[in-house]
């Protein structure tokens, strides 16, 4: 250690030495030294009450000399002694000063650990067998590490309220809540809604919701997320499946073009929930409640689960070859200026590359994407509602997406333009087509997860995988590239959108040696400038920035002001 | 004390030295500033704000005066902590929750002697750069509330509050601010919790040490009713005359208020250290009952460790080493601390042979389980935990291993927490199972060992 920056300051954990900035938090100070400190109320992302007393550690500093004695002399490290102080310290609130030893192990902090662990169960009800939280319950698992395996309490528990509906998605079991403030920090601090709360005191205490209100922002699920024990449930989750069943796969969110990093959870091909990922350029820890549960709609009874072709008035079921073939022969009739394709700014960077193969293949004249435009929520939510409408810029090569929607419709109206390939959007419910205007069509080919009025107008119609069903990357707000990752397998014959179109090039008679989503993603990075050099594996899970808009998160700003001002760690 | 008279029975005893509790139940005394004036009434506060500021601290701190609240911490040095680069707004808080169990000396100060509080705290907070304070009062006492608040109309009316206070220059406002009946509340950093309006939830320290973050987060000084009294008396006589009373690092007078099984309970002020322990008992109070043997002394307040009445202590180092029985304790605070005890806030209550101790001490432990705040996990779940074993020792339905099981909740629960309520809850238990083990066992059945004593025993013996 010849270079010691000043910054820096030796810190003795379990008996290695290691340098830290001054100022860390003990507890992050020992996760970075690989030693993980069991906590239960500290939340990187919240201010620390230090109230579950779980992180105590044996904390020394150098000894004092008394008046007229010799101070103690460095060891050939430069470190001093530790003088260990008797009583332990929380490592959650606690900075690291210079030359301070930590003890994660030894007597007293074990006896610690286990005190407090038979502190928490003693009124805890040891209902596991019917929590939720079973199998990601931080009780049980620091229980196991570090309790004792037995409890002594032997006298009647304090009885809670149960089952209280404190907001429209979310449960409260009191006799379970350990009191740690997760939640009411949460509501406070980052979702500004500060209505949950303690009444009574000592072992009565409970967590309650302010009379006449309810939890009911739309970042209010988060609690559940961080609530260590089974306290706060989801309805929408609770008694659904038991988590160690669950596959996770790491992706994002499409709902909005911020692109919340998320955890699917999946049993069979079927979700049953969505968490958020931490990614502190993204979402931080959170994301909102509307755009987590927006998936059920995945398992809908109107899912398109084989191509249809419309035979007289109505729709019968094709093969992929037969609806692919009839496309190309109606396509292959018209000429290029009389086309217009309509993909989606909710597709992929590698489906909106293969969409402009298509575009240039067909020289189609019209193209352009759907816009979809909100409220910013001055949280996570995007005033932009689509996830890759950078994606359409950058890939698909649009300056303006959805300006030329107008221009299509008036296209349609006087017969310029004689047929749509819409890809994985429904003109009609959100781009304000007509059914009597898409009748006027020669040919329109649309592919989509579930059957709608678009469907219904289409001469084929290809059943195109929804988001969770399909690979990729997107580019978020900000000008971050992301990968989407596959967590379900697609019901029926149900194709991802890349193969749908580079079917639709090969059978008009172009050619392509596309066989996986990867290839398109090494073109891109053979053809688009910002993509260079970029391999799939660089991107990982929490993406890579790729281009600058200028555009910020404001949860993420005021979260950076709350480090900056020492509140939390971040 | 030369033409002072006392009321009928509330005459001071010989041995006690009258300084805060001067003005108590004497005659022709009452708490209007008139009177207050009549004897000299804010010459200490003229004087003071006449003198340069640290002046007056280095005085508080040359006096030696120990805080009388309970942790007995030197008033100057913890005034000094102030930050000297401190640009916000200090306040001094005047902490007149006195709740701990079995002391009850502040309430005769506010009731009777509002004014000489209010000038020792004007004193403080010219001397501390206060323009705003509190006297925070407990709920429970709403008469002295209504005498304080009059009292600080009277002193505004006479110029001694408010803006430019006898044309120093120095403004201050003080405010009554009352409890809602919570023993956390004296707490220093609950108390702060409080007045900003929130459950009186304990700070964490570091890093909301008050002189430093305090109330707001500015620099707050807390200190006790009788604390604060003293100043004022440190100022009119000096701080080398004011020391010399009491015994070196033991300065001053304190106020004892002896509970329990004496013939005199009540207040009795006394020089630090210059009573033993069997004079407050035996001349001060009386003498126990008749017929009565003694057999524990909580000596000060019901959070300091018991002694046993047939102890014997070693006290002092190498020469000075000496053995003391509990008669022999001279009422200090470093005395009490090596005896293992406390000070603490100088309710000494006296438990004669009569008293079951399983049942004082489940008495104890009522009162903390019920006064826990419930911010943190082992005060919390430990408190009540510890008052239901008691419970069932007084009941008869516990089994001597509940003793050992006792003992180990008070372990869990001291130095572990984030306020002192964690001690204060189970140094009781911890000392009473120490020194009286054999009479708690005695009270529990060993046929009841592993017995279950409710249905969800089973439950709990069946989990974790």
């Amino acid at each position: 250690m010849s270079e010691v920056k000043t910054d820096l300051v030796d810190v003795e954990i379990d008996g290695v030495w290691y340098q830290f900035p001054k100022g860390m938090r003990m507890i992050e100070a020992c996760r970075q030294a690989g030693v993980e400190v069991p906590h239960y109320c500290y939340h990187p992302k919240l201010t620390s009450p230090g109230n579950c007393r779980m992180c105590l550690v044996e904390m020394g500093m150098p000894p004092r000399p008394a008046p007229g004695a010799e101070a103690p002399a460095p060891d050939e490290n430069g470190h001093l002694p530790i003088a260990w102080m008797p009583r332990p310290v929380i490592a959650c609130a606690n900075t690291i000063g210079p030359n301070m030893g930590i003890r994660t192990t030894g007597p007293l902090t074990e006896e610690c650990r286990k005190g407090v662990m038979e502190l928490l169960l003693a009124n805890h009800p040891l209902d596991c067998p019917i929590c939720d939280q079973a199998g990601e319950c931080s009780l049980q698992e620091f229980s196991v590490e570090h309790g004792k395996g037995e409890s002594r309490f032997r006298e009647r528990k304090v009885k809670k309220p149960k089952n209280v509906a404190v907001g429209p998605l979310i449960r409260l079991d009191d006799e379970r809540c350990i009191m740690c403030s997760r939640c009411i920090r949460f509501t406070d601090e980052i979702a500004d809604d500060p209505v949950l709360g303690f009444t009574d005191r000592g072992s009565h205490t409970v967590l309650t919701v302010y009379p006449g209100r309810e939890l009911a922002n739309n970042y209010s699920l988060n609690t559940v997320d961080i609530c260590p024990v089974g306290a706060l449930t989801s309805n929408d989750f609770r008694f659904q499946m038991r988590v160690w069943f669950m596959r996770e796969t790491n992706t994002i969110d499409t709902n909005c073009a911020t692109g919340c990093n998320i955890t699917v959870f999946a049993r069979e091909n079927k979700i049953y929930r969505i968490t958020p990922r931490q990614n502190n350029e993204v979402n931080s820890d959170w994301m909102p409640d509307s755009h987590r549960l927006n998936f059920h709609w995945i398992e809908s009874d109107a899912r398109l689960t084989d191509p249809l072709v419309k035979d007289g008035d109505h729709h019968r079921l094709a093969s992929w070859s037969e609806a692919i073939a009839t496309a190309a022969d109606k396509l292959s009739a018209l000429d290029g200026s009389e086309i217009a394709v309509i993909a989606s700014a909710r597709m992929t960077n590698e489906e909106l590359l293969i969409v402009n193969r298509l575009v240039k293949h067909l020289k189609a004249g019209h193209v352009d994407t759907v816009a979809r435009v909100g409220e910013p929520d001055g949280y996570l939510i995007s005033a932009d509602r689509n996830p890759n409408t950078n994606g359409v810029k950058l890939v698909l090569g649009l300056e303006d997406p959805g300006s030329q929607i107008e221009a299509i419709k008036a296209g349609i109206e006087q017969g310029r333009i004689k047929a749509v390939i819409t890809l994985q959007e429904d003109l009609v419910d959100d781009a304000g087509f007509t059914p009597e205007l898409l009748g006027k069509l020669d040919f329109l080919l649309s592919t989509y997860p579930l059957a709608n009025a678009t469907a219904d107008a289409s001469d084929v119609v290809l059943p195109g995988a929804a988001w969770a069903e399909k690979s990729g990357t997107m580019i978020n707000a900000t000008g971050r590239l992301q990968r989407l990752n596959k967590a379900v397998d697609a019901p029926g014959q149900t194709l991802e959108p890349w193969e749908i179109v580079r079917d639709l090039i090969q059978a008009t008679g172009g050619g392509n040696g596309i066989y996986a989503v990867t290839d398109l993603f090494k073109q891109l990075a053979a053809e688009v400038s910002e993509f260079s050099g970029l391999t799939w594996g660089q991107i990982g899970d929490l993406g890579v920035p790729l281009i600058e808009t200028g555009v910020t998160i404001p949860l993420l700003e005021r979260e950076k002001q709350r480090i900056a001002s020492g509140l939390i760690v971040g | 004390m030369s033409g002072i008279s006392y009321k009928s029975g509330r005459v001071p005893h010989a041995k006690e030295h009258r300084v805060v509790f001067r003005n108590i139940d004497r005659v022709g005394w009452d708490s209007s500033i008139a009177t207050y004036l009549g004897e000299g009434g804010y010459e200490q506060l003229k004087k003071a704000l006449a003198l340069p500021k640290q002046e007056i601290i280095d005085e508080v701190k040359k006096a030696g005066l120990r805080g009388r609240g309970g942790a007995g911490f030197p008033c100057g040095v913890k005034w000094g902590f102030i930050p000297p680069t401190n640009t916000k707004p200090v306040y001094l808080i005047c902490n007149a929750d006195e709740s701990e169990p079995g002391t009850f000396k502040d309430r005769y100060i506010l009731h009777q002697d509002p004014h000489q509080l209010i000038e020792g705290m004007a004193i403080a907070c010219f001397a501390v750069g206060a323009n705003l304070s509190y006297i925070y009062i407990r709920e429970e006492f709403p008469e002295a509330a209504k005498i304080v608040e009059k009292a600080i109309a009277e002193a505004h009316e006479k110029g001694f509050l408010g803006k430019n206070i006898q044309g120093s220059g120095f403004d201050l406002e003080i405010y009554v601010h009352r409890g809602a009946g919570a023993y956390i509340c004296g707490e220093e950093t609950g108390l702060i919790e409080s007045l900003e309006g929130k459950r009186p939830y304990p700070r964490i320290k570091p890093p909301y040490f008050p002189a430093a973050m305090g109330l707001y987060l500015c620099p707050t000084i807390v200190n006790n009713v009788e604390t604060l009294c003293h100043v004022k008396h440190i100022l009119e006589i000096g701080a080398d005359a004011w020391a010399k009373t009491g015994t070196p690092n033991n300065t001053g007078t304190r106020i004892l208020c002896v509970s329990g099984d004496v013939q005199k309970p009540g207040y009795y002020e006394v020089e630090v250290g210059k009573v033993t322990m069997g004079e407050v008992i035996n001349d001060m109070c009386g003498g126990l009952k008749p017929g009565r043997e003694l057999k524990a002394v909580i000596p000060g307040g019901s959070s300091a460790k018991v002694l046993r009445a047939d102890e014997v202590f070693t006290v002092g180092r190498g020469d000075d080493a000496r053995q003391l029985t509990i008669w022999d304790i001279p009422m200090d605070f470093d005395t009490l601390a090596a005896c293992g005890s406390m000070a603490g806030s100088g309710g000494v209550i006296v438990i004669d042979d009569s008293r079951s101790i399983s049942w004082v001490l489940n008495n104890i432990n009522n009162f903390y389980a019920h006064e826990s705040c419930g911010q943190c996990t082992p005060c919390r779940e430990g408190s009540l935990w510890m008052k239901k074993i008691t419970d069932r020792v007084v009941a008869g339905k516990a089994s001597p291993s509940d003793i050992d099981t006792l003992y180990g909740v008070a372990k869990n629960i001291d130095g572990r927490t984030i306020c002192a309520f964690g001690e204060a809850c189970s140094w009781p238990t911890e000392s009473f199972v120490e020194k009286f083990r054999d009479e708690l066992v005695s009270d529990t059945r060993p046929e009841l060992e592993g017995a279950i004593v409710n249905a969800e025993t089973l439950t709990a013996a069946a989990g974790l």
